[in-house]
């Protein structure tokens, strides 16, 4: 369930995190403070107000919400897609960050290199920038990854705890952690939370030293 | 033919110039690091925007600052090989090389079986980059760069990064580019041996300006020269002919001008065109036909102008039919034998301290 989620949301996100990336370590304009601190928001508000925030907009009566109600048949609230949109908010800076720093890494020198070579705008970023971002996208997706299997604020806020549906891996724990005898369930969930986050850990940490000795770095 | 006029201006750094190179041959932009150079490819390379300015290759406006007409690097059929080589680390040297041959829009004139054997990259060609040394780097660098043929190719100091036996290493290969491939490539660099082995034509900067330019041999004669390379590198360089291989003494004919050189023959055959250097300070001068002398070369010219060279000598140049070259002599012995111009004198060399430069293809 939470493994679903926690999918889904770091899959939907990357694209879009990828490319604020690109904004925020490329881009030259007014305001681009200003998105830096929107796109970081979510890191210093507390889970709840995002969770807050959520539901005003993609609430069945938010304009968002209601929007993608009439027009696409999209519930999000209460569903297992909103807690991915939930998390994926959440741990959005987590990714934007790791990114932006990777980008920042690559040597403009390259893309240079391949402009002579006659490579175009969008030719260049994927043949060239992209896979010399690759350990920066790989940290960041998991990263974002284990942090949107953490979520509990913005989730229960937003999506609720609806067995099945929304309830992930830390909403369970704090169930059963309500519920009489719940404690070997809690411990159980716990163990394989520390089991989760500790093999995305080491197979971010094998991912990134594969592609960094493929770089030659 | 490429024609460039631009000009940049940078804190209190001003670049300002204006220089032509024919449809073939290697224009060496040649001064001190930092006058601008670099600027100056990066800008006909298109990565670097002049404040004003218009260049054109062959039929094509690159750039024309008052027609607002910019015309992207990627577009602009420019081959860079850069100091850094910029090779792609995620790439295997096969698919850099291919990386901008995929990408190639003017004819094709150079395959990847002629590039890998007129660089000799065969052995490389499934390594990593990072597993290459600085010469095999500049190498895979130049090949990827002309498999994107490129109607010009831009060099920024390609060796300047290695040491001196890589850059003896990779010399050649660029000689061999140069003799048989008819693109017009520009040289940056700030070392006059470079310039000596490969260059047809020479510009002269210093500060953001051109000081001086002209074909090779012209430019060695230009006084402006000295402050750069230092008086004893100065000396004229003349593309001459071998006329004959004496095997039997390892000495071969030159002929240069109206008269006849003999260089040690190691590496040459009879009919190859080859450059020579006279350094100025090599050079005796004299006022009749010598004898009973250990020298083999004695040339006989007219003096065509006498230049204080410093405080206590004098730069003679005379006139061998049709080329010049120079000698340095104390004042006291300029005035002895009445050296003016018009004087008839000889001018004679060791053939040890004489340096052949293999030269397919002449300055035009």
């Amino acid at each position: 369930m939470s493994l679903a989620v926690a999918s889904r949301s770091v899959i939907f996100s990357l694209p879009l995190a990828i490319l604020f990336a690109w904004i925020l370590a490329r881009g030259r304009f007014i305001g681009r403070t200003l998105l830096d601190a929107v796109v970081h928001l979510p890191l210093v508000l507390p889970p709840v107000v995002v969770g807050y925030i959520l539901l005003l907009l993609f609430g069945a009566r938010g304009p968002i919400g209601a929007w993608l109600q009439s027009v696409l048949g999209i519930q999000l609230v209460f569903t297992r897609n909103g807690a991915a949109l939930a998390t994926a908010v959440m741990s959005f800076p987590l990714m934007v960050r790791a990114m932006r720093l990777s980008l920042e890494g690559v040597d403009r020198g390259l893309e240079d290199a391949a402009r002579t070579l006659g490579a175009f705008g969008w030719d260049r970023f994927v043949t060239i920038t992209l896979p010399l971002m690759l350990p920066g996208i790989l940290a960041g997706a998991v990263t974002a990854f284990s942090a949107a299997l953490g979520e509990f604020g913005a989730v229960i806020t937003f999506v609720s705890n609806i067995p099945g549906e929304t309830r992930t891996l830390p909403l369970a724990l704090y169930t059963a952690l309500q519920s009489p005898n719940g404690e070997h369930a809690a411990a159980r969930l716990a163990c394989l939370s520390v089991g989760l986050g500790l093999a995305g850990l080491l197979l971010s940490e094998w991912f990134t030293r594969r592609v960094r000795r493929l770089l030659g770095r | 033919m490429l024609r460039v006029a631009a000009a940049k201006r940078r804190g209190n750094f001003s670049l300002n110039v204006e220089f032509e190179l024919a449809a073939r041959g290697v224009l060496a932009l040649f001064g001190r690091s930092g006058c601008g150079k670099s600027t100056l490819v990066n800008i006909v390379a298109g990565l670097l925007d002049p404040d004003s300015g218009r260049i054109e290759l062959d039929d094509a406006l690159l750039l024309d600052t008052r027609q607002r007409h910019k015309m992207p690097p990627e577009r602009r059929g420019i081959g860079y090989v850069f100091q850094d080589a910029r090779l792609f680390p995620h790439l295997s040297v096969a698919a850099n090389l291919r990386y901008g041959q995929k990408r190639a829009k003017g004819p094709v004139y150079v395959t990847l079986e002629a590039v890998t054997q007129m660089l000799d990259l065969n052995s490389l060609m499934d390594r990593r980059t990072h597993q290459l040394s600085g010469g095999e780097r500049q190498r895979v660098a130049i090949g990827r760069a002309l498999l994107s043929q490129p109607r010009l190719l831009l060099l920024d100091e390609p060796l300047a990064a290695l040491d001196d036996a890589r850059r003896e290493e990779v010399l050649p290969y660029l000689e061999t580019l140069r003799d048989e491939l008819a693109i017009p490539m520009v040289y940056v660099t700030h070392d006059f041996s470079e310039v000596l082995r490969l260059a047809t034509h020479m510009v002269l900067m210093e500060a953001g300006h051109i000081v001086a330019e002209g074909p090779l041999g012209d430019m060695s004669l230009n006084p402006q020269l000295r402050a750069l390379i230092g008086p004893d590198q100065v000396g004229a360089i003349i593309d001459g002919v071998v006329l004959t291989i004496d095997a039997q003494n390892n000495l071969a004919k030159v002929r240069v001008g109206g008269g006849e050189l003999n260089v040690q023959a190691t590496g040459l055959t009879a009919g190859m065109a080859l450059r020579v250097q006279l350094l100025a300070r090599d050079i005796i001068i004299s006022t009749e036909l010598p004898q009973y002398l250990s020298v083999r070369n004695s040339i006989a010219g007219i003096v065509t102008t006498v230049q204080s060279d410093d405080a206590h000598t004098d730069l003679i140049t005379l006139d061998i039919g049709g080329k010049y070259l120079m000698a340095r002599i104390t004042r006291s012995a300029t005035r002895e034998l009445a050296l003016t111009p018009g004087a008839k004198a000889w001018a004679l060399v060791k053939s040890v301290s004489l340096r052949g430069h293999s030269f397919a293809a002449p300055a035009t």
